[in-house]
């Protein structure tokens, strides 16, 4: 899915757990989360902690989509 | 003759220890077989005998590959066997890249050989086939018996160090290695069959295949993302509350369109996963957790993006045919455009 909107001209930061997996699809700005079950959260914070972490994740994304790449890249 | 010793490696499905709420159990080795181990027997027969069986969920394996490999590593040093089976994961893609992962690690790190198997789009085909044999099996369980023939068969060839044919001839999935081999005409003889052949518009077999080198160059970065429109798309199964067109679990026939323009923050009131292959109580808890809403709508406010699209994608890429993803993403991103998004966002479970 990222392939085909990132052929339109449209850049696609991916946001997954599994890096390889990205990686062997062919994502090219790939953002690492957390958990399979909640890549943009954790349950066992409070929920205030857990909205910062998903603001620190979402930032590296918007960071990424600003980022100029030439291959694909990792955004730890 | 003594037997050979065998290990086999399955997820935590399959050992019948739980499904998605499971999925995070760790490393154990129990003796004998379990689950599909008991099939395997039957195939292997006297030759070959399963002598312990390491469990392991598929989110803790690819969560914390790492340490996961470690303590299985240990486990099968113990062990000592003869070969190596993990699987098979058929299109369960976190399963696949555990046995990839664990297989491959098995072979290289303790020399032992080892074998999996798995359906040819299982993202763990392409992750792992130049390092081991992956032998080519169904989409789904109700392919287990032929799988686990199949499988058991080419085990007893590597273990009798028998010569393994071709891929095709085998039933493994292409490695993407060469092999020298004698043939009765020369190269130029052939090639100008094959010319002929073409010429004729006959069939003919090329014997070097292109590689498909199925990439897409990144696209241009965001200039000024305080304009930009933001689009979300995931395949994480986030849907209204009750899924109202019925999205399936698994092997998605369709994908959803829905307009979040009025959400502020997704609650367990108006969203949830219909996502068959994940633990779904967080996400039913707070759909938040797997397409970010609420942060989103923050940063439209303080203009650090320009503007969140009104309405998001969804799908649930679990055992979801790639050309049915590919259609979906393809009709996505035409609507994208004539929407004038600048950049989206896709978030994977």
């Amino acid at each position: 899915m990222v392939k085909e909107i990132e052929k339109t001209g449209i850049p696609v930061a991916h946001l997954c757990t599994i890096v390889p997996i990205s990686k062997t699809v062919g994502a090219n700005r790939i953002i690492p989360t957390i958990a399979i079950p909640y890549p943009l959260g954790n349950p066992s914070l409070t929920e205030k902690e857990e909205k910062d972490l998903r603001r620190g994740i979402v930032e590296n994304a918007i960071k990424a989509l600003e980022t100029e790449i030439t291959e694909q890249t990792v955004f730890q | 003759m003594s037997k050979y010793k065998i290990v086999h490696y399955i997820n935590q499905f399959y050992a019948g220890i739980g499904g998605e709420d499971m999925a995070n159990y760790e490393p154990e080795k129990r003796e004998g077989f379990v689950g599909p181990g008991q099939a395997f027997q039957g195939n292997l027969k006297d030759e070959a005998e399963i002598t312990a069986t390491i469990i392991c969920g598929d989110s803790y394996y690819n969560e914390n590959m790492e340490e996961a490999k470690n303590k299985i590593l240990s486990m099968v040093k113990e062990e000592n066997p003869d070969l190596f089976i993990a699987g098979p994961a058929f299109n369960a893609g976190r399963y696949g890249m555990a046995c990839g992962d664990i297989a491959s690690s098995v072979e290289k790190e303790l020399g032992i050989k080892s074998i999996t198997g798995m359906y040819i789009e299982n993202p763990g085909v392409d992750s792992y086939k130049k390092n081991i044999y992956i032998i080519e099996t169904k989409n789904s369980a109700a392919g287990m018996r032929k799988a686990v023939k199949s499988m058991s068969k080419f085990g007893l060839k590597l273990l009798n160090n028998e010569e393994i044919l071709s891929p095709s001839e085998e039933g493994y999935i292409k490695r993407g290695l060469r092999k020298n081999i004698f043939v009765e005409k020369r190269g130029s003889e052939r090639a100008v069959d094959m010319l002929i052949k073409k010429l004729k518009k006959e069939e003919f077999t090329t014997e070097f295949p292109m590689p498909k080198f199925d990439r897409v160059p990144p696209s241009p970065a965001i200039k000024d993302m305080s304009k930009a429109k933001i689009a979300i798309v995931t395949s994480g199964g986030i849907v209204p509350i009750n899924n109202p067109d019925h999205i399936e679990a698994s092997s998605a026939s369709k994908y959803g369109k829905y307009d979040i323009s009025r959400f502020k923050d997704l609650t367990c009131e108006d969203h949830e996963t219909a996502h068959g292959g994940y633990d779904p109580s967080y996400a039913n808890e707070d759909a938040d957790r797997v397409i970010p809403i609420d942060v989103l709508r923050d940063m439209e406010k303080s203009n650090r993006i320009g503007k969140l699209h009104n309405y998001f994608y969804t799908t649930t890429g679990n055992g979801t045919a790639v050309a049915n993803a590919k259609a979906f993403a393809a009709e996505i991103a035409q609507e994208l455009i004539s929407d004038g998004v600048d950049a989206v966002i896709l978030t994977s479970t």
